[in-house]
């Protein structure tokens, strides 16, 4: 399986992608990895006519302290998340999603803008980032604006990220001592989660789910039941309700709901200490 | 980019694949192709030290890089000590996955010299073999970290 | 010396783990054109048209060629083979390397391109617009079955053959008449996709001057290719050279005469350039056949005590699109085991075979012995349960022989069973595996109402190797003998070289063949060398599949080499003035007896055979002597294998936790190997059983072609094995060897199956679908929750 052809622009600074997205319009699409990109360029499910790989952006590459929060660069790849130790420290469960994506060789080359940017219901990264209320920093024609997670993903493969803009920084708030868990279900290794839920306990708890809907999802209803103060069982009851999961081999509606249930049950007693 | 020490320079589609670039043009057939989803691992070499699927990397994205295949792990003659564990332990048979996991593992052990076997099976868990059941190929990989060779991935 | 049963590392390992190692894509020859297949997207549909223009005009496009253009070319003398035509009523619809006018399953090839690269060839197949009509598609045996539409539109039903093999009738229902115990069981044994790591591929070179074709092929059967080339091709066989270079893998897959063979050879002759494809891996769900498909049905009948007394077994097995090479005989590969390691005093087996407008399928590691062993201990299990006893006591009660050693014992099912020592192999692997304690944590779980339950599962398999008797695969109509072919010759220099017919692809025949001569000849192992793969080098040959290679080509090699020790002894008597009755072979040296210092190396000998200066009258020059060894019986490898699990009940995810498998193949050449082989097919197994089946829509499309989907299980998801051996030697052959390659596959399948069964069987469940992936496990939870049948 084999890209069809397409024009390659290789930007040596983030203005300069941004120049190279206004000149080819809908034609362009940018790579950071490749790796959510090349495999759909394989089956010719992606033929983008141009290509503006901002892959070595090394300025775009960094994990800050950024006060309250931690900023990483677009451009970082999953294994540097995944062994951070700033992360590891003040946002462990950033640190553990990141080394649940794909298998190493995938991580070394995967970058967390590009994972984030794809947003596929079905990865790791958006997960974690809806439960830890994070953000991304976007930059357009019209400068940098900050998009929350709850509004990042609006369809199916689509974001709130426009056509001429990039995503340059991912922003996730401290939660040093705050319980966490990552449920992550799948039947090998390295394939994407058939449900997945992450959960934040800090003060609040939110939890999000993975692959139960067009997009990456904040499990809403566990969310609302926590706040009015149900217990773990009765909000884990809720967790499939007001999403739309998919069917596929791995497994239909029904399956997907009562794993969803056994999934926030089991991330709200791990992020609780139980 | 530099493979395996040498400076090869060329031109490419855009859309060649780093694999194909590796293969077709520069004849280091050693690194295979297993599937067309970036999920076997047959075609694993290290840019930069790191083990990547280089089927799923453009040829034109490792510009500049420092890329090592199966052909640039021995030396000398003098098999590489992974090569040498796997073929102590018997870790392969028909020999098509086989640079793909020499690969992969001796960035696994760059990573995590000591590994356990449960860590050495996460560690491949990108890599798939269908003639050794992965018994001999995990045990090879802990003999070689035993042997503190480390991987001494490029 | 002893060589023989010492593990020794393998020679073929240095060029495969330095990337030396060439397999067919490796190859590169200059002024290639690349073959693009134009596929089917439609599982059955009529071809009202094909557009060729726009991939014609495309750059570097060079030919393109639809299915009724090569059909007017006039490039066939006879459709693709099947050589196995099991009833002499089969129904064999013609099968060319494209279609012409229908397509029969998604995939199949309707035109090619011929571009000058790999990338030119995938942009111009894109560019072929054909149009197609859809027509009602048959997705599955049971559509096969009711018939209302058929897979073939000028055939009138789907059933392809009836075969039966009912030795006594009476006898059977009197069995189930007479029976205070029976059970009834359906099994799916689903399509699975082979997955050999390395995808096929073809490299064809024409030397038009002459006329000569070498085609290089990713293929376990060069030298069936070559005959099958010339019969289909029309090209002569004496002009072909096939040649196996490193092959990846096969595990049946690579034994097939496929249409990218016969259009790459075709093709190269007719345009006088090297002609090459290379199989994508999710082209190849469609390109390369695939394996099981069967829909199982046994009975069992027994006493009171659960003493077997009969056994029925009927199948319909699921042939794809068309017969391909063993396509209508893989059943009946599995047709004799159906009894598997027990005394069964009646037994009755019959198939009928179907069309689907699916891939076709054939061999697949064991091919129709996994089958037969997964239904046998399946329903031993079942039976178990029905009469009140473990699985291990229902087995024990059973065994043939009484589960002592035996040679040369009649089976129900017509055969003869070579040997067999089944008790003390079930202990070995209870003891191994703990059973006793197993069962008592097994039951601490149950009376915690832990949600994560434990399981154990049995499965003592027998299967058959060393095809095979010539005379036996007569009886059955298949086409072609099953005796293996050797040279050994000793170089001037006192080096061998072994010419083998075995086609090796992962096996580590240059190992196992050079420790077989170093024993017999007294050399250094590393002294042989191993011809082999190559028809201009090893011109008589049958090639690697069903566990032969050992049992047959190895017992060849052996045979062989005596034959160079008797005539060598006449050489040496000769010339040290002896009688040959009076000289003793040993370690390499033939000595007169009683006169030590009268002793000559097997090395000068050679040397002195070479130079023929001093040779007996009438003896030919040259040391190098030839077996074609046709094996009087098969040969019955046997084991016992357990598996552990453990299932998560609130997930339905099943965890292999544990494997314990205690193997009998006989003597042993290289217990690493055996052991490597031992571990690959468990697995292999155990992946039907857990993770894989090719999956279809209900028009014939193939739901999960690619790695994605298609779960080929990595390191994580299997455990280390516990491996043990009991040693049983064969009596079919002087080398007491039985055969290793499908052992594992034949014992894990059912063994897993059995032990996700016995975790649930608090719930009432008997049976689960394979494979048993979460999804399938939970539901059949909930369904035994809510009362319903699992």
């Amino acid at each position: 399986m084999i890209p069809a052809t397409f024009d390659y622009v290789e930007a040596e600074s983030a203005d300069a992608a941004l120049a190279a997205l206004a000149q080819h319009g809908d034609e362009a699409k940018l790579m950071a990895g490749g790796h959510s990109l090349i495999p759909l360029m394989r089956f010719r499910l992606a033929t983008p006519g141009v290509i503006v790989d901002i892959g070595r952006l090394s300025d775009l590459s960094y994990i800050n302290d950024g006060g309250d929060h931690i900023a990483i660069g677009a451009l970082t790849r999953h294994m540097a998340v995944e062994t951070s130790d700033l992360l590891t420290t003040e946002v462990p469960l950033l640190a553990h999603v990141a080394s649940q994506v794909g298998d190493p060789s995938v991580r070394h080359r995967g970058t967390i803008g590009g994972s984030i940017a794809h947003g596929d219901p079905a990865s790791d990264l958006p997960a974690a980032l809806l439960a830890l209320q994070g953000s991304v920093v976007v930059k357009g024609p019209g400068g940098e604006r900050v998009i929350p997670a709850g509004e990042l993903f609006t369809g199916f493969l689509e974001t709130a990220v426009g056509p001429d803009e990039m995503i340059t920084e991912v922003r996730v708030p401290k939660v040093p001592g705050a319980g966490w868990s990552y449920q992550k279900f799948n039947r090998r290794a390295q394939d994407w989660a058939i449900v997945g839920c992450a959960a934040v306990a800090n003060g609040s708890t939110t939890v999000s789910l993975v692959n139960m809907g067009p997009t990456p999802i904040l499990a809403s209803a566990v969310n609302d039941a926590l706040a009015s103060g149900a217990d773990v069982d009765a909000a884990s009851a809720v967790a499939a309700q007001g999403t739309e999961p998919p069917e596929d081999l791995n497994g239909d509606v029904e399956y997907r709901t009562a794993l969803a249930q056994v999934l926030v049950k089991r991330a709200l007693t791990e992020a609780s200490g139980g | 980019m530099t493979v395996n020490g040498q400076s090869r320079a060329g031109d490419v589609e855009p859309r060649t694949l780093l694999v194909h670039y590796l293969r077709d043009d520069l004849e280091l057939t050693g690194t295979n192709i297993g599937c067309d989803t970036s999920s076997c691992g047959a075609c694993t070499v290290h840019v930069g030290g790191e083990s990547v699927k280089s089927c799923t990397m453009l040829a034109v994205q490792a510009r500049g890089e420092d890329v090592t295949t199966i052909e640039g792990m021995a030396t000398n003659g003098e098999l590489h000590p992974m090569q040498q564990a796997f073929m102590e332990c018997h870790g392969l048979q028909c020999g098509y996955c086989t640079p793909g996991m020499i690969m992969a593992a001796t960035s696994l052990l760059a990573e995590n010299p000591n590994p356990t076997e449960a860590e050495v099976r996460e560690g491949l868990e990108g890599n798939l073999c269908r003639c050794t059941g992965y018994h001999n190929i995990v045990k090879a990989v802990l003999q070689a970290a035993d042997g503190g060779t480390n991987g001494g991935a490029s | 010396m002893t060589v023989m049963g010492t593990p020794r590392l393998r020679k073929e390992d240095p060029k495969l783990l330095t990337g030396e190692g060439k397999y067919v894509d490796d190859l590169q020859v200059p002024g290639q054109l690349w073959m693009g297949m134009v596929r089917s997207p439609m599982a059955h549909a009529r071809i009202n048209g094909i557009d060729t223009s726009a991939a014609e005009a495309a750059d570097g496009v060079h030919a393109v060629y639809t299915g009724a253009q090569l059909n007017d070319m006039g490039l066939w003398a006879a459709p693709l083979p099947c050589a196995w035509p099991v009833t002499p009523d089969m129904v064999n619809p013609p099968h060319y390397p494209a279609a012409t006018d229908e397509v029969h399953h998604v995939g199949e090839i309707v035109a090619v391109v011929l571009a000058d690269s790999r990338y030119g060839a995938a942009d111009a197949a894109e560019l072929v617009d054909v149009d197609y009509e859809p027509l009602p598609a048959v997705a599955s045996i049971e559509a096969a079955r009711d018939g209302s539409a058929t897979a073939h539109s000028d055939l009138e039903s789907n059933k392809a053959y009836h075969w039966p093999l009912i030795p006594d009738p009476d006898a059977l229902e009197a069995a189930f008449a007479n029976a205070t115990h029976t059970v009834k069981a359906e099994f799916v044994q689903q399509r699975l996709i082979p997955s050999a790591m390395e995808p096929r591929g073809v490299l064809a070179i024409p030397s038009p001057a002459g006329g000569d074709l070498t085609l290089y092929s990713a293929t376990q059967v060069p030298h069936i290719l070559k005959v099958m080339i010339a019969a289909t091709t029309g090209l002569p066989e004496g002009k072909l050279r096939i040649v196996a270079p490193a092959v990846g893998g096969g595990f049946g897959a690579k034994l097939n005469i496929n249409p990218d063979e016969i259009l790459a050879a075709t093709l190269a002759n007719k345009l006088s350039r090297p002609v090459r494809w290379t199989e994508s891996r999710s082209e190849a769900a469609f390109s390369t056949h695939q394996g099981r498909g069967q829909i199982q049905t046994i009975e069992l009948a027994a006493d009171a005590d659960g003493k077997l007394l009969g056994c029925r077994v009927h199948l319909d097995a699921d042939m794809g699109a068309y017969m391909m090479l063993i396509t209508p005989g893989v059943p009946l590969l599995g047709s004799f085991l159906y009894t598997g390691v027990y005394a069964v005093p009646a037994f009755g087996f019959t198939c009928d075979g179907y069309f689907t407008n699916l891939t076709p399928t054939d061999a697949y590691r064991g091919a129709g012995r996994p089958e037969a062993s997964y239904a046998i201990e399946r329903a031993m299990d079942l039976l178990a349960g029905e009469v009140g006893v473990g699985p291990d006591e229902i087995r024990r009660r059973n065994y043939l022989g009484g589960g002592e050693h035996f040679e040369n014992l009649e089976t129900p099912a017509t055969l003869v069973f070579d040997s067999g020592n089944y008790g003390p192999n079930l202990d070995a692997a209870l003891e191994m595996a703990g059973y006793a304690d197993l069962r008592a944590e097994q039951q601490a779980r149950r009376d915690a109402g832990s949600s994560t339950q434990l399981g154990i599962g049995l499965c003592t398999y027998v299967e058959i190797c060393g095809l095979a008797p010539s005379r036996a695969l007569g009886g059955l109509n298949y086409g072609a003998g099953g005796w293996e072919h050797a040279v050994v010759r000793f170089l001037p220099t006192g080096k061998v070289e072994v010419v083998s017919g075995s086609t090796p692809h992962g096996q580590g025949h240059e190992t196992s063949w050079s420790m077989i001569v170093a024993d017999k000849l007294g050399v250094d192992p590393d002294d042989v060398t191993v011809l082999h793969s190559d028809t201009a080098i090893s011109p008589l040959g049958l090639d690697t599949y069903g566990s032969r290679s050992l049992a047959v080509g190895g017992v060849a090699i052996a045979m062989a080499c005596d034959k160079v020790i008797d005539k060598a002894k006449e050489i040496a008597a000769h010339q040290l003035e002896a009688n040959p009755d009076d000289l003793e072979f040993d370690a390499g040296s033939f000595t007169v007896k009683g006169s030590p210092d009268k002793t000559m190396p097997i090395q000068s000998v050679a040397f002195g055979a070479f130079t023929a200066h001093d040779l007996p009258d009438d003896m030919e020059p040259n040391l190098q002597e030839q077996v074609t060894f046709d094996p009087p019986n098969f040969a019955f490898p046997f084991g016992t294998h357990v598996a552990v699990v453990e299932v998560d009940e609130e997930t339905g995810r099943v965890d292999l936790i544990d494997y314990i498998a205690i193997d009998d193949c006989g003597n042993q050449v290289n217990p690493l190997i055996v052991e490597g082989q031992v571990h690959g097919g468990i697995v292999q197994g155990v992946a039907q059983a857990l993770w894989e089946g090719a999956a279809y829509d209900e028009d014939g499309n193939c739901k999960n072609p690619s790695f994605l989907d298609y779960l080929v299980p990595s390191p994580t998801e299997v455990p280390s094995m516990k491996l043990g051996f009991t040693t049983t030697p064969s009596t079919s052959n002087p080398l007491g060897v039985k055969g290793v390659g499908e052992a594992g596959t034949i014992g894990s399948a059912a063994a897993v199956i059995n032990a996700v069964c016995d975790a649930l069987s608090p719930h009432g469940i008997k049976d689960l679908p394979m494979p048993a992936t979460p999804a399938v496990v939970w539901k059949a939870i909930q369904s035994s929750k809510n009362g319903g049948q699992s």
